[in-house]
């Protein structure tokens, strides 16, 4: 890797405010992206109807845990009787990274109040970290601009869950149309979304062939949790190696 | 509403260990630091959990599904679209399945 994020903290910080002129800039930055969510959410929506979830139990999740790459991946595990030990786990695996994205954004939220930081952390997905960050690097100190990203997000998000539960709720037969295929299409597109380069390949056919392993020798959807494990092992092995 | 307790409880946990991880970062920044090791590893995670999602149902599935991933693969790295490579996705499965 040739650019290095600076672990080194500021010695002085520009004055940070957190305001409503910040969450408006937020609000207006993310309404591009969050047509795109709206449009992932919808997909959700539609296949948390099919892995058996009702309507109030979807919008539960998308509000109460609100993290997409989570919610699609424990659809797959939604099968009677419920591993919630699984479930929780790989949660809580594939949310790790917001451990990093949250410490990148330490700089700006710490010159917050705690009550701030730690309700507008809830609202930290990808999309609105990315663009958060994006700001911060242009010089930007309104930590508002978080709050507003999240909000829209948040709203597009639950209101195309509901969306895609009711358009669900019209197809009867899905595998008939192809349409039990649109989840692994999904993750398809969000992996080689990912992509950053060679560096990847060890990793990931690492997590590929422990999964198919592993997938062959136990019951149920530890093969998730294992290449997950094996793949980001790896990962962290061949830290520096690359040229 | 139809919620059932189970279900709750389940997405309950899954809402904790989620707020747990994006304020972790926050509240561990002032406390602790990540070995670079570490935080690469941590890089991973979403991609090494995405392939083990899909490599066995794709390796173990028939042609169509290999086929229609690898196009699916192809129309997302080409277009940079999700839906897009759902819908083509979803629709390629199908013929192929015609085929068969």
């Amino acid at each position: 890797m040739s650019e290095q994020t600076s672990n080194e903290k500021p010695t002085k910080v520009e004055p940070v405010t957190y305001d409503l002129r910040g969450v408006i800039a937020g609000i207006r930055r993310t309404f591009p992206v969050g047509i795109s969510i709206f449009a992932y959410g919808l997909i959700f929506g539609v296949l948390s109807g099919q892995a058996g979830l009702h309507i109030f139990e979807a919008l539960l999740m998308s509000s109460l845990v609100y993290a997409g790459s989570a919610q699609f991946a424990v659809l797959g595990m939604w099968i009677a009787p419920l591993p919630a030990a699984s479930i929780i786990i790989t949660t809580l695996i594939i949310n790790l990274r917001h451990v990093l994205m949250g410490a990148a954004l330490y700089p700006w939220f710490s010159q917050v109040s705690p009550l701030k930081r730690y309700l507008t952390a809830y609202l930290m997905t990808d999309e609105s970290w990315a663009l958060t960050m994006g700001e911060y690097m242009n010089g930007r100190r309104n930590a508002g601009f978080l709050l507003g990203s999240g909000i829209v997000a948040f709203i597009a998000w639950n209101s195309s869950t509901i969306a895609g539960q009711l358009l669900g709720g019209v197809v009867q037969d899905p595998a008939k149309y192809g349409l039990d295929f649109a989840f692994t299409a999904v993750f398809i597109a969000l992996l080689l979304g990912l992509w950053r380069g060679k560096g990847d390949l060890l990793p990931w056919g690492i997590a590929a062939l422990v999964a198919i392993v592993v997938s062959q020798a136990l019951p149920g959807k530890w093969y998730i949790l294992a290449g997950g494990f094996a793949g980001s092992l790896m990962g962290a092995w061949t830290y520096g190696r690359k040229s | 509403m139809d919620v059932n307790l189970e279900v709750f409880l389940i997405i309950l946990g899954m809402g904790l260990v989620t707020y747990a991880t994006r304020s972790g970062g926050l509240w561990m920044m002032g406390r602790i630091k990540l070995s670079p090791r570490v935080e690469a590893g941590l890089r991973y995670v979403p991609g090494a959990v995405f392939i083990s999602m899909i490599a066995p149902a794709l390796f173990t599935g028939g042609l169509a599904e290999l086929a229609a991933g690898i196009l699916t693969g192809a129309i997302a790295v080409r277009t940079r679209n999700l839906l897009l490579a759902m819908i083509i996705g979803v629709l390629a499965v199908w013929l192929f399945r015609q085929v068969k």
